[in-house]
């Protein structure tokens, strides 16, 4: 099984390698990435791995995004409401100065006690929330700060006024404008990456995803409530569309992993974020190089070639 | 020893209902033949309700006859997951195409609609609920492209329950792909007009045809990121008697117009020479 993925790993390597009509000088900074990544790799991960990755990744102690803004970001400042209709609170939004510069971030954000994951709506942000995600990214723009998005969002709110609300015009509103930013983006997968509500502000130039966090394109127990008719069979679905890091970085879905302290993130927020600053900083010092013309080009090339078929 | 006898079980198995023929019209249950639904291009002649079209059907009614040239025909889906849930996924592929004669569930191709040069991407909900995946995704994109070569507007109609479960995560990322390709359209100067036909949910409704620059829908379509029965059970909440319908969407701003399906086609066409630069 090693082999396979190492393979179809060792592949993608081969075609990178092969690109420089396309990339110009930065694919070999990527090319060294997916070497170490090569090195990495040992085994693939077992379906009873895949299903720690999901439980590690809904830890209640998992850090959130507050818990890294607050470890990372000097002068730190929260800012609030769509300037439309609300202020969701399943999103924040802000500017701080990270290793030197000032940065625009956003990040869906859950709550830790009863009192305030209601508050939070367990992470599940509203069309508001993205509105709102969309009006840091034009503040971002507008001002060259560039963009952190952090992802931890069970999946977009099932309700009837996220719906009346339009949540599916702001989730592909908020694609098409990261997709239009001229400054760097760099994204991470924090805990859930799910659905609709992750990519909405996942659309980055570099797209990470810590060790034991999950990308998926419905929870698992939805998937299994759909093709296996039973939401009990979570575990197999989970096992079938390989949510975690490892996979998603075969696919060419993610261009890194974020390793974590052993045992997961929530058992050392202070090394989880530690780690998870490097690689946003090497990340940015690489996309900082790049023309602002250039970078929206390269982004939209990348997303374009997500896909496999025949 | 009990007295009685547990014969719940026996309800497992029984078979359900037989399902209403696809000709009865779900809303007033009036009959038709084949050919009297075809020449009301599925719309039910007594009581309006629109039945889902077929892609080949749909092409038919907007493109000037024998103007449509198909585009990226040949691409088929792969399986990049090995994915097996209660089947293997190749296999629902190859039922799919065996039933519907299409290779994905999309059509792509350029035409003429009154006169007037577009592309047309049109979807069909008869292949696997017209879920996307990496095909839909490709063959939508290169519809981007291809209208931006020729310097011709985009049509879409789309009728899909969301983004293909069986390739994953691939397949959400179908929804920034295809977001990229129409930005590349609208930077090439050409819009996008989004039809959205019975039921158009989920990535297909949180991505592509929610970027058109005109967005219409057909009456009583089912427009949601959501759907209704999932919103009833997370939350319990009591649903409107029109949640998530085309008439709900158009009342709270999310679309520009309902045209019923017979005067489709004279909508677009006119939208086309609008958005053409005075006629050239």
């Amino acid at each position: 099984m090693a082999t396979d993925h190492e393979l179809r790993l060792r592949e993608r390597l081969t075609r990178l390698r092969n690109l420089n009509l396309l990339g110009g000088a930065r694919v070999s900074g990527e090319l060294e990435k997916l070497q170490r990544q090569l090195e990495r790799i040992q085994a693939a991960p077992t379906d009873e791995e895949i299903w720690r990755s999901v439980e590690l990744a809904r830890h209640q102690d998992r850090p959130y995004t507050l818990d890294y803004v607050e470890r990372l970001f000097d002068d730190w400042v929260e800012l609030h409401g769509d300037r439309g209709r609300a202020d969701d609170h399943a999103l924040v939004i802000g500017l701080g100065r990270f290793d030197g510069r000032t940065v625009a971030l956003v990040g869906n954000q859950k709550g830790r006690d009863i009192k305030e994951r209601t508050d939070r709506n367990f992470g599940m942000a509203y069309p508001e929330g993205y509105r709102k995600a969309m009006r840091l990214m034009e503040l971002a723009d507008l001002h060259k700060f560039p963009l952190v998005s952090l992802i931890d969002i069970p999946g977009a709110y099932p309700g009837v006024a996220a719906e009346q609300h339009g949540q599916g015009g702001a989730i592909a509103r908020s694609q098409a404008l990261m997709s239009r930013l001229q400054v760097p983006i760099v994204c991470c997968v924090i805990g859930e990456g799910g659905s609709g509500g992750a990519i909405a502000t996942a659309v980055a130039d570099r797209v990470l995803m810590q060790e034991h966090a999950i990308y998926t394109v419905i929870s698992p127990e939805g998937c299994a409530a759909i093709l296996w008719r039973d939401a009990g069979e979570a575990k197999k679905a989970a096992a079938a569309f390989k949510p975690d890091a490892l996979h998603c970085l075969e696919l060419g879905v993610i261009d890194g992993i974020v390793p974590e302290p052993e045992g997961g993130a929530h058992t050392d927020p202070d090394e989880a974020a530690r780690l998870l600053g490097e690689s946003i900083r090497e990340a940015l010092e690489e996309l900082e190089s790049i023309a602002p013309d250039d970078l929206k080009r390269r982004r939209r090339a990348k997303f374009r070639s997500l896909g496999v078929y025949a | 020893m009990s007295s009685r006898i547990d014969v719940s079980i026996e309800h497992r198995n029984v078979p359900e209902p037989p399902g209403k023929h696809p000709n009865t019209c779900p809303s007033c249950s009036s009959h038709y033949r084949d050919d009297e639904l075809e020449a009301a291009l599925w719309v039910c002649p007594h009581c309006g309700h629109h039945f889902t079209m077929r892609a080949r059907a749909r092409i038919a009614s907007l493109a000037d006859e024998g103007t449509f040239v198909e585009e990226a025909a040949e691409l088929r889906s792969e399986d990049p997951l090995d994915f097996f849930d209660l089947r293997p996924y190749t296999e629902r592929l190859a039922e799919a195409e065996m039933k519907t004669g299409l290779g994905e569930a999309i059509l792509i191709g350029h035409g003429l609609i009154d006169g007037n040069a577009a592309e047309l991407a049109v979807m069909d909900f008869a292949f696997m609920g017209g879920s996307m995946g990496s095909v839909v995704g490709e063959k939508f994109s290169r519809g981007c492209d291809s209208a931006a070569q020729r310097g011709v507007p985009l049509v879409s109609v789309t009728a899909s329950g969301g983004a293909r479960m069986q390739e994953g995560i691939l397949s959400l990322m179908q929804l920034p792909k295809t977001v990229c390709a129409v930005e590349d359209l609208h930077d090439a100067g050409q819009p996008l007009i989004s039809v959205m036909s019975h039921p158009t949910t989920a990535g297909v409704l949180a991505s592509f045809a929610s970027l058109g620059d005109v967005i219409v829908a057909e009456p009583g379509a089912l427009l949601a990121f959501t759907g209704p029965r999932v919103v009833q059970q997370t939350t319990r909440e009591k649903l409107p008697d029109d949640f998530g319908l085309a008439e709900q969407n158009l009342r709270f701003g999310h679309l520009d117009a309902i045209v019923p399906r017979p005067e489709l086609k004279a909508y677009v066409a006119r939208l086309l020479r609008l958005f053409s630069r005075n006629g050239d």
